[in-house]
């Protein structure tokens, strides 16, 4: 099987760029990538690209060959769409292409453009990556979901709104040398307990913000890397899928995301790694509560065990396993179908050492990628290892 | 918004709801005992062709609630409110509560209240909706 680098990889700021097309975005991150690679992009045989709600935010389907012109490259390019894990599922598609021995060079990742809307478009937007029938008609809204799982949690585990705001605090704080990021500043627990309430019991500040932004990543394999004289360290090592009902009252644990767990097994297996061998992960934090649930599908804490990462240090910058240094879609940002992107972009800066958060993971060898769609019922988790 | 002018068709989940709010909510179940609810061909957790209607207890349990206060459009004037999942015999359905004080610190809904399922509509446009009730257990 061959072995697959990442050479390059590129990110926009994110944040509010209500005035920037789609196109404009994916190619300014595109362009960040070819350059990081060192790679000429007419070696590109394929884009994989992610995208969640480009056709109501920008009525704009069929954005791939869009997508494929605005990075100046002519190969099969497809939209890849799982929701909050459309690039996810993009960035392991072009994997298992490069794997497979398809194709040399890759590109991947998302884009999505959402401050266009107003709060009430996005919300709108959001929700349609749950049930229409059963759950959007019952009230459902996409903190809605997450707020029905903290509350099942809170009662399954214990914990409270205190506990969530440390993930808050902590991933914020993180954020604050992160060049890319939305949010740039601190937040006290304090300042995120006395937020306003959006879906109880979730408040402002345990919610990710609205976000515009691209993710781009140039995927080679070995031996092209080699041949090219690329400085490509970093490996992909693991890659997993998961699939649940799609429905959150149709789940047999409501405090749980199982598809994130066997995401979580398969990747570990294909990476021949453990849960005990990671050194740091970025999560879907779209909801301080996501953050939870992640690292304890990702075995990085017991099941109960996760709501108190954050609080007793286990999982903040000099905790045994920092979780989120980017500042996680918490603070840096989440601009939907960019996000899985997003996170391999970032810990492959942080395991090269040119991330500003670096100097909090000198030593590390192995890091993990959990990215999620909906409330979970799609889940996609890589493992990056450092390979020279 | 599908429920502007005349409302979207969807078949199997239409008869489903009319069946609801006249009183005879059903669940459609399998020869495993697994419930959903339609329309279904197979089971969504084993794949079984042979899915048999099977009416829902008159009252339910409520599992995890949420007061939402940023709303969507189509909720805009329903807001806040209390949407819940609640476990009927082989299924849960998620609804909104109705006929209790979603602002309120007391006579609100907690985890382990004893609800009856309807059909009510949303304040904002009259859409139908999945209506829970308190009872006394």
């Amino acid at each position: 099987m061959t072995e697959v680098r990442v050479a390059g990889v590129g990110l926009t700021r994110f944040g509010s760029h209500p005035e920037r097309t789609g196109r404009d975005l994916f190619a300014e991150a595109a362009d960040s990538a070819f350059a990081d690679a060192g790679v000429d992009r007419t070696d590109v045989e394929e884009l994989n690209y992610g995208n969640f709600m480009g056709a109501l935010a920008e009525h704009q389907g069929h954005q791939a060959p869009l997508m494929a012109e605005a990075a100046g490259v002519r190969c099969p390019a497809t939209r890849y769409e799982s929701a909050c894990a459309s690039a996810g599922v993009a960035v392991r598609e072009a994997v298992r292409t490069v794997r497979s021995g398809e194709a040399d060079v890759v590109l991947a990742g998302g884009m999505e453009r959402m401050t266009n809307l107003d709060t009430e478009g996005a919300t709108e937007g959001l929700a349609i990556a749950a049930d229409d029938l059963f759950e959007v008609r019952a009230g459902v809204t996409f903190p809605g979901a997450y707020a029905l799982m903290a509350r099942a949690y809170f009662e399954a585990h214990g914990g409270s709104r205190e506990d969530l705001a440390h993930v808050a605090a902590k991933n914020h704080a993180n954020a604050l040398p992160n060049e890319y990021a939305q949010f740039r500043s601190e937040v006290s627990v304090e300042e995120a307990l006395d937020s306003p309430p959006v879906a109880e019991p979730l408040h402002l500040y345990d919610a990710c913000p609205i976000t515009d932004g691209a993710s781009a990543l140039v995927f080679v394999s070995a031996e092209y890397a080699a041949e090219n004289g690329l400085d490509a360290p970093v490996s992909v090592t693991g890659t997993g899928q998961g699939t649940d009902r799609m429905a959150l009252a149709d789940r047999a644990d409501l405090a749980a995301t199982p598809a994130a767990a066997a995401a979580a097994t398969a990747a570990y297996d294909d990476a021949g790694v453990g849960s005990g061998d990671v050194d740091l992960a970025e999560v879907h934090d779209c909801f301080t509560i996501a953050e939870v649930l992640a690292i304890e599908s990702l075995g990085l804490a017991e099941p109960g065990e996760g709501i108190s990462a954050a609080r007793d240090g286990r999982t903040t910058a000099d905790g045994d396993v920092p979780v989120n240094l980017s500042g996680g879609l918490k603070a840096k940002g989440h601009p939907v179908g960019a996000t899985g992107g997003s996170q391999i972009a970032e810990l492959t800066r942080l395991l090269r050492g040119d991330h500003p958060n670096s100097e909090h993971v000198p030593d590390a060898e192995v890091a993990v990628a959990h990215n999620a769609g909906g409330t979970v019922a799609s889940a996609v988790v890589h493992v990056l290892e450092v390979a020279e | 918004m599908t429920d502007e002018g005349a409302p979207t068709a969807n078949a199997g989940y239409d008869e489903w709801i009319d069946a609801l709010a006249a009183g005879d909510g059903h669940a459609l179940v399998c020869p495993e005992g697994h419930g959903s609810l339609p329309p279904r061909r197979v089971c969504p957790e084993c794949g079984a062709a042979d899915l048999a209607g099977e009416p829902l207890p008159e009252t339910g349990t409520v599992e995890t609630y949420t007061v939402v206060h940023v709303p969507s459009p189509r909720f805009a004037d329903d807001a806040p409110y209390v949407t819940a999942v609640v476990r009927f015999g082989p299924v849960r359905l998620t609804g909104i509560v109705r006929g209790i004080d979603p602002a309120g610190d007391e006579d609100g809904v907690e985890v382990g209240a004893t609800v009856e399922a309807d059909v009510g509509e949303r304040e904002t446009d009259g859409g139908r909706i999945v209506a829970f009730r308190p009872v006394e257990p």
